[in-house]
């Protein structure tokens, strides 16, 4: 069954996570991702084993995320910024006792309580850490209402493969726009947990959901364990799209709703004569380093087009190693880079490199 | 010759790692009571609080997990979700269930969630080395109250049980203490009566347990248990607050 | 006919033990000490032993069995 049906992005990610096997979603009412968490209300409880709660708080929410993710199961939060903050401690503790969840940030303009539209500002809480202590998300950045069911249903899927909690970082737009979208084939999404807390049975030692090590020898050895896995998620779990990029003379970095903005900039930059191509991460942890540090062999400069004061920029830098140079064309509060904007910033870009006109 | 007391097989061979004549574990040994008479510890998981007794998870012998300071209600309730027919109970200190914990707990008793709270109350925190809690009485002296707790700057002592039934929706809520042994014996059937309920599917029940510390109290275990007698049980007085089983109406 | 066994390695010495003894045949032992660096509690009459278990019943540490 792979018709397409025309869905919001917020509701692509739901349905994909429930084709996926998610049954249990806890959330709290947030613009502008409130839509996700009223199709979760209206769908799971329909499901058999569907659970859903609207919790006090988001932090309640992450915490009970814990608790699902403890027994094993396949399950989901969602929110928008603010909320994402207060769940970062929980977040920490489901990295530190090494359980597998998806968390949904659709981003709105910060910092503070900020506003509602979209913006990408939340980059480094993603990528960076967010909450205390050694640990990284896996980052998924959709582009399209199709991208925020696939990703989705990719999260699990990972997140369950490196007992690692998987974040899909969106923003406002991707989340509000309608776009005609292939769902997933439905799937129980079961995985095999013999580390889940399910009551023993008295058939097996008790099994203990943690992240509390008082001894630092054994809190080292199990952050370097956990930093081997990340290690064999940056070899083999890099996702970019590169696009036109074969004979680019200068390449834009952007993700999310930034990136469809770049594609119609390039469109009017090569019929203006300037090769411009993309690179565009949809793993934004772990970052698709080596590709953008191959086309600093080629490429004059770089653009990073970002929805936020420059975060991703510092990526990009480090990823191309000051090889070229990188211009920052922003826009933030909730504004987004338009067209003009981007040539404008290729331009610029060219200037500098080449001199002249 | 039969056994007339011995230690339940809920609690691991783990030597506690409490103050002498802390009465965790005597709490500790009462849930674990209360699981062994009920055949449960085959379905059950625990919720460790942070607090002394965040290494609870060491001590018994059914799943446990640890969860953030004051989230145990919240983690329960993604665990009894998740495994409707499995036991959950969180075991939570004054600062944990009273303090940071405060809207997890009230959000879980009105939602009458289906799960077991042992609440341990010694007016203090202990684990970090005596600082003024929820539940610290009027003048008492602790670290971040050195000049005895001021009401009027610091606050009125949250008073649980009393706070919690004022809701519509929790199954049974009592205030017990440990203080002696006619207190322990109550106590323990308290705690059972509160696994059961949940077994019956029920909802939410929560025993505050009276307790002590004598470390930060700066009293012998003896003293100790004397000051629970003189001073918190006339504050928190003990008995049934709340019962939406039949025999109540 | 009552029996009482502590397992004297693990007494912290708290004494509520003693305190709960109707029979007032607990105490600790000032002259032992254990593994723990503790005074434990210990016996003195076990043929006064009623078996009442109030000693258990206070005991954090399940150092006691009662048996009859």
């Amino acid at each position: 069954m792979s018709e397409k049906v025309l869905m919001k992005g917020n509701e692509a990610i739901a349905e994909a996570a429930l084709r996926s096997g998610c049954l249990h979603y806890f959330g709290y009412p947030i613009t502008p991702q409130t839509e996700l968490t009223a199709y979760m209300a209206k769908r799971l409880p329909k499901m058999e084993g569907g659970v859903f709660l609207q919790a006090e708080s988001e932090i309640s929410a992450i915490n009970m995320v814990y608790g699902v993710a403890g027994t094993g199961k396949r399950v989901m939060t969602s929110s928008s910024s603010p909320g994402i903050s207060l769940k970062q401690e929980g977040i920490s503790y489901i990295a530190g006792s090494d359980l597998p969840a998806v968390i949904v940030n659709v981003q709105r303009g910060g910092p503070g309580l900020g506003g509602i539209q979209p913006s990408q500002s939340d980059y480094f809480q993603a990528t960076k850490g967010g909450g205390h202590g050694d640990y990284h998300l896996i980052v998924l950045a959709p582009s399209s209402v199709q991208e925020m069911a696939d990703l989705t249903s990719l999260a699990f899927d990972l997140a369950d493969k490196y007992r690692c909690p998987a974040m899909l970082l969106a923003d406002g737009t991707m989340g509000q726009m309608m776009e005609p979208v292939v769902l997933p084939e439905p799937r129980t999404g079961i995985v095999e947990k013999p580390w889940a807390v399910t009551g023993t049975q008295m058939k097996r030692e008790h099994n203990i959901i943690n992240s509390l090590y008082l001894s630092p020898e054994i809190l080292e050895k199990t952050n370097f364990e956990r930093y081997k896995r990340y290690e064999t998620i940056q070899e083999k779990e890099v996702r970019y799209e590169s696009y036109l990029m074969d004979d680019a003379q200068y390449c834009i970095v952007a993700f999310g709703i930034a990136a469809r903005v770049a594609k119609n900039a390039i469109t009017a930059l090569r019929n203006q004569g300037l090769k411009v191509g993309l690179i565009r991460p949809i793993t934004l942890w772990p970052f698709p380093t080596d590709a953008i540090r191959e086309a600093a062999d080629k490429v004059k400069g770089f653009v990073s087009v970002e929805l936020s004061m420059g975060q991703m920029i510092e990526d990009v830098r480090l990823a191309e190693e000051c090889k070229r140079p990188v211009l920052l064309c922003n826009r933030a509060g909730g504004m987004i880079p338009n067209v003009d904007m981007v040539i404008s910033s290729v331009n610029a870009l060219k200037n500098q490199v080449e001199g002249g006109r | 010759m039969s056994v007339v007391f011995q230690k339940p097989k809920s609690l691991t061979s783990k030597e506690l790692h409490y103050c002498p004549g802390c009465p965790h574990g005597i709490i500790h040994r009462l849930v674990a009571e209360a699981i062994d008479n009920l055949g449960i510890e085959g379905r059950t998981i625990g919720v460790a609080p942070v607090g002394c007794s965040v290494m609870a998870y060491d001590y018994f012998t059914c799943d446990m997990v640890e969860a953030a300071h004051g989230r145990a209600p919240a983690v329960a309730t993604g665990l009894k979700r998740s495994l409707p027919e499995d036991i959950i109970f969180t075991y939570q200190g004054d600062g944990d269930l009273a303090s940071i914990g405060m809207a997890e707990t009230v959000h879980a008793a009105t939602r009458n969630e289906n799960i077991t709270v042992i609440f341990v109350n010694n007016a203090i925190y202990g684990m970090t080395g005596g600082q003024m809690a929820p539940t610290s009485l009027p003048g008492q002296v602790t670290q971040t109250s050195p000049y005895g707790r001021d009401v009027k700057t610091q606050g009125y002592p949250i008073k649980v049980c009393e706070l919690l039934s004022a809701l519509d929706a929790p199954y049974y809520i009592e205030r017990v203490a440990v203080n002696n042994v006619k207190n322990v014996l109550k106590a323990k059937k308290a705690i059972e009566k509160a696994f059961r309920n949940q077994i019956e599917g029920k909802g939410f029940s929560l025993i505050e347990v009276v307790s002590a510390c004598p470390t930060n109290w700066g009293l012998t275990p003896q003293k100790a248990l004397e000051w629970v007698e003189d001073k918190m049980i006339p504050y928190y007085p003990l008995g049934v607050y709340k019962d939406r089983s039949e025999e109540a109406n | 006919m009552a029996k009482v066994t502590f397992n004297e390695d693990i007494c912290k010495g708290c004494g509520l033990c003693v305190d709960a003894c109707p029979k007032h045949i607990l105490a600790i032992d000032r002259n032992k000490i254990n593994r723990k660096g503790h005074n434990p509690a210990v016996m003195t009459d076990q043929s006064k032993c009623i078996a009442c278990a109030f000693c258990a019943t206070m005991c954090p540490d399940c150092v006691i069995t009662v048996e009859k």
